[in-house]
C-alpha cells in the first residue's frame, strides 16, 4: 500500500513554562495517509487537531510514538529538510507567511532557499502561480490583494517547492465566505488534476464534506475516521463532539427524528432536496 | 487614509535613471556624497548643480518631489548655517553685543548650506528613482563580498526587505486599532503633546503583541519552505550591468574631473 504519511501512537505533551503543568493534546493516534488522498481534519478548538497537523512536517515531534513520512522518521533531525520538502504547510493567516514584497518573489522563496538553479525557479513561480490561477497577479504588491488571493499566493508558494503532500492549517477562518470558496476549489483541483495528497484542518462542514475521508480529533483523539458519508449523518455524535454538521445533513436527520421515512444519509443540499421529494411523492401516492 | 502611503519614497518611472543597476546607483551616490565634502568652491557647485538638474531631468521626477526631500533637514541645515555664521572668528563684518558676523562666517555657512543641500538632493535621487526592493537586492550583492568576514549580508537585505514587506500591514493594523480605540471613546486629537503621547500608549501595546506574534508565525512559515537549507541561495532575480551603467559612471567621473580641476580655481 502507497501510504505517504503514517503515525503510529503518536502522543504529545505540552508542558506549560510557567506553571509545569504538564497538558496531554493528542493521544494515541495511529493513522495512515495514502498518496493521492483529500483528507479533512475536523475538531472543536482545543481539540489537537493544528498540533496533530504540525507534526506532519516535524514542526513539532511527537512525545512519544512515531511519524513517518514517506519513509523518514520525524525525528530523525538531519531529514528535517527533506521532510519539509515533501510537506508543504499551509497557514491559518495568509498575511504571516508572505515574505517579499511582490508576489512572484514571494513564490520563489522556497525554490531560491534549496538552492535550485534560475531556469528551474522560473519554471516553478510560473507553474505554481498558474495552478492557483494567480499569473496575472505575479508582479502585485501582497497588500494589494484580497485575503483568498493572498491565501491562494501562499499556496503557490508551497507549490514551488514541488512538495508531494500539502497541509493546509484552517487556511479559510479568516477568509470571507468568496475567499473560502476560492481556496476549496483550488485545492480540490489540485487533488484531482495534480493528484496532490491534501490534508486540510479546518472547522468549516461545508469543506470537509468535500474531501475523500473526515478525521474527527477531539481531546486529543481519534474519535471518527471514514468517509464524509459516513461521518456527518451521525448528528447526534457530531453534537456530543462540539461539531456542526452540514445544514442538509441536519435537516434530513430531524425529518428522520420526527417520524418521516427518509434516508438521512445526505450530504449536499441537492442530494437533500432529492429525497424530500421522493419522500413527498410517496407520501401523495400512499394517499 | 492609511493605505496610500508609499514605500520609502519611490515614484514609479521607466527612465534610463530607474533602470539603472541598483548597485551602480548606490556606489555613484556613495562616491557623490564624498564629493559634495571634496569641493571647495562656488564654481565647484555649479558643477553639482549641472549634474544633479541634468539626473532630474532624465528622471522625469517632478523637481517639487525633489525638493521637498529638504523638508525634513530643513531645521537641521539652518541651525549649521546659523552655528558657522556666528562662531567662525575672522574679519568682523557685522557687530552687534556679543553677536559677530564675520567673512569667513559668512564663507562657511553658505558652503556648509550648498553642500547639505547637494547631499540631500542627490543622495534622494537614489531613493526615488529605486524600489526598495531593487535597492536590498543591491546591497546584498554590494555587501556579499564580506560576508566571507562574518558580515551577515543576505540576513541583513533579508530583514529589510521583510521590514518594508510588513509596512503596509502593520499600517493596516494601526488603523485597525486606532478605530477600535476611537469606537470606544480614545481620543487621539486633543490635548497637549504630552496627552496625546498617553493616548498612543493603547495603540503601541497590542500593535507590538501582534507584530511579535506575527514575527513568529512568519518565522516557522519561513522554516516549513525550508529557509537556511543551504548555504547557496539562489535568486529569482538576477543583476546585470548594462551599458547604461557604464554610460552614468562615466558621466559621474566626468563630474569628478570637474569638480578636481575647480577645486584648483583660485577662490577669490
Amino acid at each position: 500500500m502507497d501510504n505517504i504519511i503514517r503515525t503510529e501512537n503518536l502522543c504529545f505533551n505540552y508542558t506549560d513554562d510557567e506553571t509545569g503543568e504538564t497538558t496531554c493534546v493528542l493521544k494515541d493516534i495511529s493513522l495512515e495517509i495514502k498518496r493521492g488522498e483529500f483528507i479533512a481534519v475536523l475538531g472543536h478548538n482545543g481539540s489537537g487537531k493544528s498540533t496533530f497537523a504540525k507534526h506532519l512536517n516535524a514542526i513539532l515531534i511527537p512525545t512519544s510514538g512515531k511519524v513517518w513520512v514517506g519513509d523518514i522518521d520525524t525525528s530523525d533531525e538531519k531529514r528535517l529538510y527533506d521532510i519539509r520538502k515533501m510537506v508543504g504547510m499551509v497557514f491559518q493567516n495568509p498575511d504571516n507567511q508572505m515574505v517579499a514584497n511582490i508576489v512572484e518573489d514571494d513564490v520563489a522563496f522556497a525554490p531560491e532557499n534549496l538552492g535550485v538553479p534560475r531556469e528551474e525557479i522560473r519554471k516553478r513561480v510560473d507553474t505554481a502561480l498558474a495552478a492557483v490561477n494567480m499569473s496575472e497577479f505575479a508582479m502585485h504588491a501582497p497588500h494589494m490583494l484580497s485575503g483568498g488571493q493572498k491565501q491562494r499566493v501562499a499556496i503557490a508558494g508551497v507549490l514551488a517547492m514541488e512538495p508531494e503532500i500539502i497541509v493546509l492549517d484552517e487556511p479559510t477562518a479568516m477568509l470571507d465566505p468568496n475567499g473560502r470558496r476560492e481556496i476549496i476549489e483550488t485545492v480540490k483541483r489540485l487533488n484531482k488534476e495534480k493528484n496532490m495528497t491534501v490534508v486540510m484542518i479546518t472547522h468549516y462542514m461545508e469543506e470537509a464534506v468535500e474531501a475523500d475521508r473526515v478525521i474527527v480529533i477531539d481531546n486529543g483523539k481519534i474519535e471518527m475516521d471514514a468517509p464524509p458519508i459516513e461521518v456527518f449523518p451521525k448528528v447526534e455524535k457530531m453534537k456530543s463532539l462540539g461539531l456542526d454538521t452540514p445544514q442538509a445533513t441536519e435537516l434530513a436527520f430531524l425529518l428522520k427524528k420526527n417520524g418521516f421515512d427518509i434516508d438521512s444519509n445526505v450530504l449536499s443540499v441537492g442530494e437533500c432536496a432529492d429525497k424530500i421529494e421522493q419522500l413527498w411523492k410517496r407520501v401523495m401516492t400512499n394517499d | 487614509m492609511l493605505k496610500d502611503i508609499t514605500l520609502g519614497q519611490y515614484f514609479p518611472g521607466e527612465t534610463v535613471i530607474h533602470k539603472l543597476d541598483p548597485r551602480t546607483k548606490i556606489l555613484v551616490m556613495l562616491a557623490y556624497i564624498v564629493v559634495t565634502f571634496c569641493v571647495k568652491n562656488f564654481y565647484g557647485y555649479i558643477a553639482l548643480a549641472a549634474f544633479v538638474v541634468v539626473c532630474v531631468a532624465l528622471s522625469k521626477i517632478p523637481p517639487i518631489f525633489v525638493i521637498k526631500g529638504l523638508r525634513p533637514i530643513m531645521v537641521f541645515i539652518i541651525i549649521t548655517a546659523l552655528f558657522n555664521l556666528f562662531l567662525t572668528s575672522g574679519t568682523v563684518v557685522w557687530q552687534f553685543g556679543v553677536l559677530k558676523i564675520t567673512y569667513e562666517g559668512i564663507r562657511f555657512a553658505v558652503f556648509m548650506v550648498l553642500r547639505l543641500t547637494f547631499l540631500i538632493l542627490g543622495t534622494s535621487l537614489l531613493t526615488l528613482t529605486t524600489s526598495p526592493i531593487s535597492l536590498t537586492d543591491g546591497m546584498e550583492t554590494l555587501l556579499s563580498p564580506f560576508a566571507k568576514i562574518g558580515l551577515p549580508a543576505h540576513e541583513l537585505s533579508m530583514m529589510m526587505s521583510i521590514a518594508l514587506r510588513f509596512i503596509p500591514t502593520l499600517m493596516e493594523e494601526t488603523d485597525k486599532i486606532m478605530k477600535a480605540q476611537a469606537a470606544r471613546g480614545a481620543d487621539f486629537d486633543s490635548g497637549n503633546i504630552l496627552s496625546r503621547a498617553k493616548a498612543m500608549i493603547p495603540i503601541l501595546i497590542p500593535l507590538f503583541i501582534s507584530a511579535f506574534r506575527r514575527a513568529d508565525e512568519l518565522a516557522t512559515a519561513m522554516e516549513c519552505r525550508c529557509y537556511g537549507v543551504t548555504e547557496n541561495r539562489t535568486s529569482l532575480h538576477e543583476l546585470k550591468f548594462q551599458k547604461r551603467d557604464v554610460g552614468a559612471t562615466i558621466a559621474f567621473l566626468v563630474l569628478v574631473a570637474v569638480v578636481a580641476a575647480i577645486n584648483f580655481i583660485p577662490s577669490k
